[in-house]
This record gives structure tokens, C-alpha cells and sequence, in this order.
């Protein structure tokens, strides 16, 4: 009983643990099995492992090549990071640091349009890419992934920055420094973990968007969530691919995660839980 | 910050040089308008297209019959049985799985707040599902769970002598929200681990001494602490959920009575090419992201006081 009590919740948090990661696990295992392998019933934990799933999905087995969905996500996903990052810093920077009246306000306006449902501004902007020749251009999504994702980064940027002593700031502006070196001589080097977290979330959820990619791009800048989608209606018979594709199309997210568990609870929490 | 700034503006010799306090005013302005203006214009602006675009009967196929209706399209989208079962889908799939994946997240939270071996590894093993990009989760449990072919939980049923059953035809929207589950749990279990973390210790402590037993500690102090997080993962679930398209674009396409509104505009202006229904159910969609969107500000603003207060 006494055993029971001191051992109970790490046992349970473990079998706990196992169970949410089971589904990943059995991707990653099926991700290595044939396709005959992969489809049957009762599943195989002992099949042979190969690599073909993943020489399917990159394209030598005649399938489309995912390279090039792969390299729009990239694009995507860095470049509205990094426009996010150029337009959040000095938003963040005046909300935090110098003073502007009635700024809880603003700040509240960055966040309230985040609760704008991506749908609500879908059609007339297809419509508006559509007559100015932008459908399927990927710089089209850089600039609403940008948008997407300025109010969370300009909120967790300003609880970030707001941990900077304003001494510091006001002594560089004694000795005369402008405000692109007091950015980027005084803030950034103390804010630096917070805008990294920032940048990690801002390219996860860029990295993860469907809905604008699939409306908005076709041939040319399909992003890999979409390339994904080419897979819904399979109907097993490339199961190992499927996984395959799946953990491929993951690897960022996860691995960025992982990296930084810590800094993303605080950023997607708007930085209130700390 | 507030408090600790406001003084530095407000001094009388500032105020006194007044062009100067202007300019000085929209020095400080300035940086902020950047990114302001590109979100009015990225956000706001298609917004208030949809909306005019919403008092119109313009089906996209047939542009030149377009024509102004007023209200004509919302009351269509109110009385059409379809479009009113999505509204009630969008509300049952947000509060199920906000309900269940917050449970959940604070069972596995108060587990993993106990030191044990391995702590560090069942962390990283729980936290998995949310770095799974939606749409391959989702593909993850149709193809790789639920087919009911070769999928593993009719596998791991079958082991038992279990039945095997077709899942995401039997029950469409269960299948959808157990995914969502899965994936959205860890997601509270972090924010109420974080809030866990920052309990008061001594005053635990204290508690215990005074022959206070777990469950009256749980109760009494662990819960009422964790309030604003229970909160806070409610509403940052709701507004992330209420606007889901991966799971139900995935798993059942929209079928077998699993389409959510977001997935409803999509399908009436991407398919159907109705410009104006799609637009007033986009609309209708913001409506109710706004009644959770004011609750949710408050409930930050709060959060956001207190740290004002603290500071």
C-alpha cells in the first residue's frame, strides 16, 4: 500500500506517457515496414524494416517529389518569421519600453484581431489574388502568414521586453545612441531567449497552416501540409508512405519543440504564465 | 510598467516645450505603426469586404446575376438545416474537446508535478502529439488508428477478441474529437504544469502541518490557484478549436454530419462558388468568436492587471 502510494503516480504518468505517444511510435515503426507489411490485421510489430516508405515519398518510386512543397514551407515558414520579427520588435519596443498613451489599448487591438477567424477574410482575399495575378505565388502566404502570426509575436515580444530595465534603455539614450542601435545594442542581447521563443512559434504555426495554403496555392507554391493532403482518400495501399510523409513533414515541428518545451508553454500562453 | 514609466512623460518641463513634446509624441508612436498598418490592412480590410460581400447574392459562376439582398443571405444561412447543424457541430466539437483535453491535462499535470524516475522522458513523450503537424495527426488517425482494416486500434482490439468496428463512419464526430483530444491535451498539461509550479510552497507546507490531508490541499489550495490557468487554457483551446479545418478536412471531409463551420465556408465558396452564403456564414463565424473572444480579453486583461500590480 505504502509502495503503491510513493510509486502509484510515476507509474501512472508513465503508462500515461506511453499511451499519448503509442500513435507516434506505431507511425514511426509503420514508416519502416513494406506496404504489405504496414496494411495488415493483426498488425505486424516484428516485420522486416526497410526504407522504402521513404523512398516512395521522395519521389524515386514515380510519385510526385515533395522537395518542392517542402522548400515553400521553408520559404514560408522563414521568411513571415523573420517580417514578423522586423514589425514586432519596434511594435513591441514602444508598447513595453517608451511609453504611448492608451497602449493596453493597442495592445489589446494586436490580439483581439488574432480572434478573427482565418475564414472571415478568406474570400475577398482569394478574390483580390485572384484579379492581381497572386494565386499560387508563396509570397502571397508570407505576407498572411505574417499576418497571423504579428499579434501573438508583438504580445509575447512585449512581455519580454518589458523585463528590461528601463534604466538601462534611458542611460544609452543619455549617451546619445538612436533608437536601431538602443534595439539593437541594449534590448536585444537581454530579450534574445524571449525572441527566439517568439521566432520558434511564429515558424511552427507557419509550418503547420492549411487552410490559407490549400485555398490560396495549387502547382507552384503548394507548402507541404498540402502536399499532405494528396494522401486523405489513399486508401491504404501506401500506408508506409502515408507515415513516412507524416513524421518527414513533422521533423521541424518536432524537433523545434522539443528543443525549446519550456519557451513554448510561456509564448502560447501570451507570455501570462511564466 | 505603466507606473513605473508614466512619470517620465509626464514631467512639467516636457510638457511646457510643446511642438517638441508633439514630435516626441510621434517618435514614439512611430514604431508601433508599422506593424499596425500592415495588420489593418492584412486583417481588417478583408474582413470588411466579407461583410459587404455577405449582403450579396453572387454566386461565382454566374457573376453577372449579382445583386444587392440585404439580410436575405443570413437568414438563409440560419434557416437552412445543414448550415444551422454546423453551427451546432462547431459548439459541441469545441466544448468536448476543450472539456476533455483540459481534464486530462490537469490529471497528467498533477502526475508529472510528483518527482519521479524519468520525469524529464514522459514529459517529452506527453508533449509529442502537439508537435505533430494537424494535418498529419489527423492522417495519422484515419489511415493509421481508425481504418478498420488494418488500423492499430482494431489491431490491438483484435488481440482481446474485441469488435471491429468502422470507426469514423460509426461515430464521425467522436473520431474527430478524440484526435483533437490528443493532440490539444498536452497543450493544458504544460500551461497547468507551469501553474502547478507556481504554487506557494510554504503556505502547502503550512497547510500539511495543520493536518490538511491531499485532498483537502487539492481542493482548497491547488485549485483555486489554478483557476486563471484552468482558464487560460480554455480560452486559447476555444479560439484555436472553434476554427479547426485540419481534423475535419482530414478525417471525414466534412461527411457523416462533422462540418464545422469553418469548414462549411470553405466548402460553399470553394465548391458551391456561393460567394454570398459563404461570406454571411463567415460572418456568422466571427460573431461567435467575438463572444468568446470579449470573455477571453477579460479574462487576460485580468491576468494582465495583475502582473501590473505585481510589477
Amino acid at each position: 500500500m505504502r509502495a503503491l502510494r510513493r510509486h502509484g503516480p510515476g507509474l501512472l504518468a508513465w503508462l500515461a506517457g506511453i499511451v499519448f505517444f503509442l500513435p507516434i511510435a506505431w507511425m514511426a515503426l509503420t514508416s519502416f515496414h513494406s506496404e504489405t507489411d504496414a496494411a495488415t490485421n493483426p498488425p505486424s510489430f516484428t516485420a522486416a524494416l526497410t526504407l522504402d516508405g521513404y523512398r516512395e515519398f521522395f519521389g524515386s518510386g514515380g510519385g510526385a517529389s515533395p522537395w518542392p512543397a517542402l522548400a515553400n514551407s521553408a520559404v514560408a515558414s522563414v521568411a513571415s518569421t523573420l517580417l514578423v520579427l522586423l514589425l514586432a520588435l519596434p511594435a513591441a519596443y514602444a508598447l513595453s519600453i517608451r511609453p504611448v498613451r492608451k497602449w493596453t489599448d493597442v495592445l489589446f487591438f494586436f490580439l483581439s484581431t488574432k480572434m478573427l477567424p482565418a475564414v472571415a477574410g478568406l474570400l475577398p482575399l482569394y478574390l483580390f489574388a485572384r484579379n492581381a495575378g497572386l494565386l499560387d505565388n508563396i509570397w502571397l502566404l508570407v505576407v498572411l502568414y505574417t499576418s497571423m502570426n504579428l499579434p501573438i509575436a508583438v504580445w509575447m515580444m512585449q512581455s519580454f521586453l518589458a523585463e528590461v530595465p528601463v534604466a538601462v534603455i534611458e542611460a544609452a539614450r543619455v549617451d546619445g545612441a538612436r533608437l536601431p542601435v538602443v534595439l539593437t545594442r541594449v534590448v536585444a542581447p537581454i530579450a534574445l531567449p524571449g525572441i527566439a521563443a517568439t521566432a520558434l512559434i511564429c515558424f511552427i504555426f507557419s509550418w503547420n497552416e492549411l487552410l490559407f495554403a490549400r485555398v490560396l496555392t495549387g502547382v507552384v507554391a503548394e507548402t507541404a501540409p498540402v502536399f499532405l493532403t494528396g494522401f486523405i482518400t489513399s486508401q491504404g495501399l501506401f500506408l508506409a508512405k502515408v507515415c513516412a510523409a507524416s513524421l518527414v513533414i513533422s521533423l521541424p515541428v518536432l524537433a523545434a519543440g522539443f528543443a525549446a518545451q519550456d519557451k513554448l508553454v510561456q509564448g502560447l500562453s501570451l507570455g501570462a504564465v511564466k | 510598467m505603466t507606473a513605473t514609466t508614466a512619470p517620465l512623460t509626464r514631467t512639467p518641463a516636457r510638457a511646457a516645450r510643446r511642438p517638441s513634446a508633439r514630435l516626441r509624441a510621434w517618435a514614439t508612436r512611430a514604431p508601433l505603426l508599422p506593424a499596425l498598418v500592415f495588420l489593418i490592412a492584412v486583417t481588417q480590410l478583408p474582413f470588411v469586404a466579407t461583410l459587404v460581400i455577405s449582403f450579396f447574392d453572387w454566386n461565382a459562376l454566374y457573376p453577372k446575376a449579382r445583386r444587392f439582398t440585404g439580410l436575405d443571405n443570413y437568414r438563409q444561412v440560419l434557416t437552412d438545416a445543414d448550415l444551422r447543424h454546423s453551427v451546432w457541430t462547431t459548439v459541441l466539437l469545441t466544448a468536448a474537446v476543450v472539456l476533455a483535453s483540459l481534464v486530462l491535462g490537469l490529471v497528467l499535470a498533477l502526475l508529472l508535478d510528483r518527482r519521479f524516475r524519468g520525469r524529464g522522458i514522459v514529459r517529452t513523450l506527453l508533449i509529442a502529439p502537439f508537435l505533430v503537424v494537424p494535418v498529419a495527426a489527423a492522417l495519422l488517425w484515419k489511415h493509421v488508428l481508425y481504418n478498420p482494416e488494418y488500423g492499430l486500434l482494431n489491431g490491438l482490439s483484435h488481440y482481446v477478441g474485441g469488435p471491429q468496428p468502422d470507426w469514423v463512419s460509426r461515430t464521425p464526430l467522436l473520431a474527430v474529437e478524440a484526435s483533437l483530444v490528443w493532440q490539444w491535451t498536452p497543450f493544458m498539461m504544460l500551461i497547468l504544469l507551469a501553474g502547478l509550479q507556481s504554487r506557494d510552497q510554504q503556505q502547502i507546507e503550512a497547510a500539511r502541518v495543520d493536518g490538511a490531508g491531499d485532498w483537502q490541499i487539492f481542493v482548497h489550495l491547488t485549485l483555486p490557484h489554478l483557476r486563471r490557468y484552468l482558464e487560460l487554457g480554455a480560452l486559447l483551446g476555444s479560439i484555436y478549436i472553434v476554427q479547426n479545418f485540419d481534423a475535419v478536412f482530414t478525417i471525414t471531409s466534412g461527411g457523416l454530419g462533422t462540418a464545422n463551420l469553418p469548414y462549411t465556408v470553405y466548402q460553399s465558396f470553394y465548391q458551391a462558388h456561393e460567394n454570398g452564403l459563404a461570406s454571411a456564414a463567415g460572418v456568422l463565424v466571427v460573431i461567435g468568436s467575438l463572444v468568446i473572444a470579449t470573455f477571453a480579453l477579460r479574462v487576460v486583461s485580468s491576468l494582465f492587471r495583475e502582473e501590473v500590480s505585481r510589477a
